[in-house]
């Protein structure tokens, strides 16, 4: 029954019962597994590592310099418009600063981060050792890293886009956008989809082959149901602005004419196939909110979930209704009413289930025994901010109000409330919750708690007078605007938010580089949670777990406080990792993980190769993939491993 | 965030020109009234959920207070869910009331069936100015003019709206709700102001460089002034009288400027910028930015990059005789 070196001479088995393996947490063990699971120290292990928690840490710490990149734009902006006619910044750089700071917080911030924080956790709640390919999540990140770069490289060489995130058509079309500004914006897209598919992809097929015995669907925790709606979303919708982007492209570099009326192409063409996957990437965004603020509630309000099928649901709903409600963007166009009235009808609709998930978050509350930590102020402050969020969409939702309000000032108050209400407030709920899970470190609750009030004046501060701008006829992406309109002082307010909200993004990183260097000891379980990323060691050894728990319920740190009952058989001198089914969780064969390797840094090399050199010379897209071929060669070379060996695993 | 109600209200007391609540007409008026009761709604709501949240806050923590108190307490369970399902009820409902009133605002607003047109102007949006053609059957009643759009006060006016470029987006807070110009695309829609007056409005689409610089005015008149302003643009441009104004057509006519600019009667006829023919019947230039004076027509004339950097009029070196009797000219163009 014990862990055995070698290949097995019996089939691994699941453990009914708690009961004690002799040599369960010996160090020989953790030697043996560090040992196979590890990577190389130094920069050799840092370039080829495929470990998830690793690769999503990079990831994570890259989003977040993005996310300053992009507030930095935003306070440059916010301090040209101070005042009107201000001087500042010319309509040229400010065009690039505001479809910069629109493409940056979208695709290099928001749903990257999201995907971290996912890629980080969700093997851990699952209780696996890794994702399900883990050299592809490894070329996904360089991928991504490449794309980010080749972005700001272009703006701070006079080359950032200058169209706006969305990219309207004709605007960003070659006629009105000569130059490689609106190339490089269109192969940035390329790449991040490319890594953003690659992320759904892991957690769609970890979360259902790599489910920890006896893990149905019914006891999956709420996180990884989020964040599995987050991915099928994004397999959905963003191959359709990859494919958006890709016929621009090709309209800017090689003639075709998808989008020029001229010649019978449509520029709305781009708007519809834009928005198909603009609208659903806001509830992609949104969704992972809901999904953090699902983990944090029950560990702080000391219950299980409070409506677990109703947020599942809530979940699913909001994730299908978004992809029938992207011409809410485009009612200024000409539209037929019947068509307007239907997207009038399903934009409102969304505030149902959004209502649902909610109103079961307070009752989880009031039905809980709720300790006031850190995390759990940014919950309130998720409640508070998305609140007004929402709200402002229903407005925006009636065609006749939008036909006012769209395209004003209004339009960013609201995103603003929805984005940081529904993702920034839960993802710095998630940073206090998880910090230390992954460094093994408290952060200060003292700061954390400055920081929130900080967070949530600057979030009043620097939106409100947008949405009240709105309403008071100014449009919005200008970078200057007349005196006398009754504009000034409301600017000026935002202003100083902005300000605060820096300061406090500011705080967060001291407390943070504090706590990382010299915070108090966590220890496995610092909050007392439930999910299965709580049983391990804080920060994770590079194999997740000494032996694969086996769970009865959803929050089965709860339900057993003791011990966990644990799988054996599972080989501890190769990579491997535990397949379930998908629907019940029952064991069913093991099956081999690659390791470490410098392929997918080679292979995400040849990509950039392909995109970027393809925006200058269109041999690139010869010399490109024939470089990809020895990367993937490489990537793919059969290691000798007896594939042979994977049997079933017996049910208990 | 907690104070969106009361900044509602006080922007209602200290309104711009181009505030949306502040409507000078049936079509904004409409949406007006709709926009109110969704704000208050919305307030409201948002009350609500603080009340929520506080409540639920207070409930917990006496709850936490609790030793004895087990994870889940059904029968509390049982009660909140009650709750849920009556405030999904209520929602419900209101977000049914909300469709229904959207539904019937936009008919509020649409063109009346039946109702006759008795006067259609085009608009076409480019990069960075609007012009306007009041169509006719008649087309040496055609007038051709940018920027400034004179409307009869009381009457519904058709607009149909295009683009020549990228896509522009026609606003005038005060009159209606914003449509997108499309190039390929014409958009239909009306504004109507109920009294004489000036109203502005810029475009509302990004487009460009000078997107914040493509500024609109509407001006409505009383029928009669109406009247007599149409056939004052039916006119040719006003042949110069002084010795300075004949040498400013002469300056106008082989400088840069007839290339791009037409004033009707003269051998400038080109249409890519702005109709000049009665610039000086106009209260701003370049597009709504500055006032029409003697002044600024000078330093747009000879340094417009300063003034809208980007913008597609270049650039024009005069000599100060050759620049004081082209603006003796353009003024006199009325």
């Amino acid at each position: 029954m014990s862990v055995t070196k070698g290949p097995p001479s019996e089939p691994a088995r699941v453990l009914a019962g708690a009961a004690p393996i002799p040599d369960r947490d010996t160090a020989a063990l953790h030697l043996r597994l560090a040992e196979v699971w590890g990577d190389a120290p130094g920069l050799a292990g840092w370039l080829t590592t495929v470990d998830h928690k690793r690769i999503a840490l990079r990831y994570m710490v890259t989003a977040f310099v993005f996310f300053i990149l992009g507030g930095v734009e935003a306070a440059l902006m916010r301090a040209q418009l101070s005042r009107p006619e201000n001087g500042l910044i010319g309509p040229d750089l400010y065009n690039q600063l505001f479809s910069t700071h629109g493409t940056t917080m979208m695709f290099l911030f928001a749903v990257p981060m999201v995907e971290a924080i996912a890629l980080y956790f969700v093997p851990l709640m699952l209780g696996t050792r890794n994702v399900a390919f883990p050299r592809l999540n490894a070329y996904g990140y360089w991928t991504y890293l490449c794309g980010g770069t080749l972005l700001y490289v272009g703006l701070l060489s006079n080359t950032g886009p200058d169209a706006g995130w969305f990219a309207y058509t004709p605007l960003s079309g070659p006629e009105f956008s000569p130059g490689k500004r609106m190339d490089v914006w269109a192969q940035m897209i390329t790449f991040t989809e490319i890594a953003g598919i690659i992320s759904a992809v892991e957690i769609i097929a970890t979360a259902f082959l790599h489910r920890a015995p006896g893990m149905a669907l019914q006891r999956v925790p709420l996180f990884v149901w989020g964040m599995v709606t987050m991915s099928v979303m994004v397999l959905f919708a963003m191959p359709v602005v990859a494919t958006d982007s890709m016929m621009l492209a090709m309209d800017r570099l090689v003639g075709t004419h998808f989008f020029n009326i001229a010649e019978g192409g449509d520029p709305l063409l781009w708007q519809h196939l834009f928005w198909f996957f603009a609208h659903p990437e806001v509830y992609i965004i949104f969704i992972p909110g809901l999904a953090m603020v699902s983990a944090i509630l029950p560990t702080f309000t000391r219950r299980p979930a409070f409506g677990y099928p109703a947020l599942v649901m809530s979940q699913l709903s909001i994730a299908f209704l978004s992809f029938s409600l992207w011409v809410h963007h485009m009612f200024a166009t000409p539209i037929p009413q019947v068509g307007q009235g239907f997207f009038t009808a399903s934009s409102v609709l969304v505030a149902l289930p959004t209502a649902v998930a909610l109103f079961c978050f307070l009752a989880m509350i009031g039905t809980g025994r709720p300790r006031w930590a850190t995390p759990m102020l940014f919950v309130a402050g998720f409640v508070i901010v998305f609140t007004v969020g929402g709200l402002t969409g229903v407005i925006l939702a009636s065609i006749p109000i939008d036909l006012q309000m769209t395209d004003t000032m209004f339009v960013p108050g609201h995103i603003h409330y929805v984005l940081f209400g529904g993702f920034v407030f839960p993802m710095f709920g998630a940073f206090y919750y998880w910090f230390p899970k992954i460094t093994g470190r408290m952060m200060s609750e003292l700061l954390g708690r400055i920081q929130f009030g900080m967070m949530i004046t600057g979030v009043g501060l620097a939106f409100t007078p947008l949405l009240a701008l709105g309403v008071a006829g100014m449009p919005r992406r200008v970078y200057t605007y007349l005196p006398g309109l009754g504009w000034d002082w409301l600017n000026q307010a935002s202003t100083v938010g902005a300000v605060l909200l820096a300061l406090s993004v500011g705080l967060f990183l001291v407390n943070a580089i504090r706590s990382w260097r010299g915070g108090a000891p966590a220890g496995p379980d610092p909050w007392g949670g439930g999910t299965l990323e709580w049983a391990t060691s804080s920060p994770p050894p590079a194999y997740n777990f000494a032996h694969l728990p086996v769970v009865a319920g959803r929050e089965p740190l709860w339900e057993r406080p003791d011990a966990l009952p644990v799988v054996t058989g599972m080989h501890d001198d190769r990579r491997e990792l535990l397949v379930t089914s998908a629907m019940d969780a029952i064991p069913d064969v093991r099956e081999a993980s690659l390791g470490p390797t410098i392929a997918p840094l080679f292979a995400a090399l040849a990509t950039a190769v392909t995109f970027i050199g393809g925006i200058f010379f269109p041999q690139a897209f010869i010399v490109g993939p024939a470089l990809m071929f020895p990367a993937l060669l490489m990537w793919g070379w059969p290691r000798g491993e007896p594939s042979s060996d994977r049997p079933i695993v017996e049910a208990p | 965030m907690r104070w969106t109600l009361p900044l509602l209200l006080l922007l209602g007391a200290c309104a711009g020109p181009r505030h949306v609540l502040e409507p000078r007409g049936p079509n904004a008026g409409a949406i007006s009234r709709m926009a109110i009761y969704s704000f208050w709604a919305a307030g409201v709501t948002f009350l609500l959920v603080i009340l929520a949240l506080v409540a639920v806050w207070r409930a917990g923590a006496r709850r936490a207070a609790r030793a004895d108190a087990d994870a889940i307490d059904p029968a509390a369970d049982a009660s909140a869910t009650r709750r849920v399902v009556l405030a999904l009820a209520a929602v419900t409902v209101v977000l049914f009331v909300y469709v229904g009133a959207s539904v019937a605002t936009g008919s509020a607003i649409a063109w009346p069936r039946g109702e006759p047109e008795p006067l259609v102007i085009e608009v076409t949006g480019k990069q960075w100015w609007w012009q306007v053609r009041y169509v006719t059957r008649d087309p040496s009643r055609e007038v051709l003019t940018a920027n400034e759009i004179h409307i009869p006060a009381g009457v519904r006016v058709r607009i149909v709206g295009s683009a020549s470029d990228v896509i522009h987006s026609f606003w005038i807070p005060s009159l209606a709700g914003k449509q997108d110009l499309i190039p390929g695309y014409r958009t239909s829609f009306w504004i109507r102001a109920d009294r004489p007056g000036a109203y502005g409005g810029q475009c509302a689409e990004f487009c460009g460089h000078q997107h914040a610089h493509m500024g609109l005015r509407v001006v409505a008149q009383p029928p009669a002034d109406f009247r007599a302003w149409y056939e004052g643009q039916l006119a040719s441009g006003a042949p110069p009288r002084t010795a300075s104004e004949r040498h400013g057509q002469a300056v106008f006519q082989q400088r840069t400027c007839a290339m791009c600019h037409r004033v009707a009667g003269t051998e400038a006829g080109s249409r890519v910028g702005p109709d000049l023919t009665h610039l000086a019947t106009r209260g701003h230039i370049a597009a709504g930015t500055l006032t029409n004076t003697r002044e600024h027509l000078a330093r747009w004339i000879t340094d417009p990059q300063s003034v809208k950097p980007g913008v597609r009029m270049p650039a024009t070196q005069l000599s100060a005789a050759d620049r004081d009797a082209l603006l003796d000219y353009l003024q006199s163009l009325r």
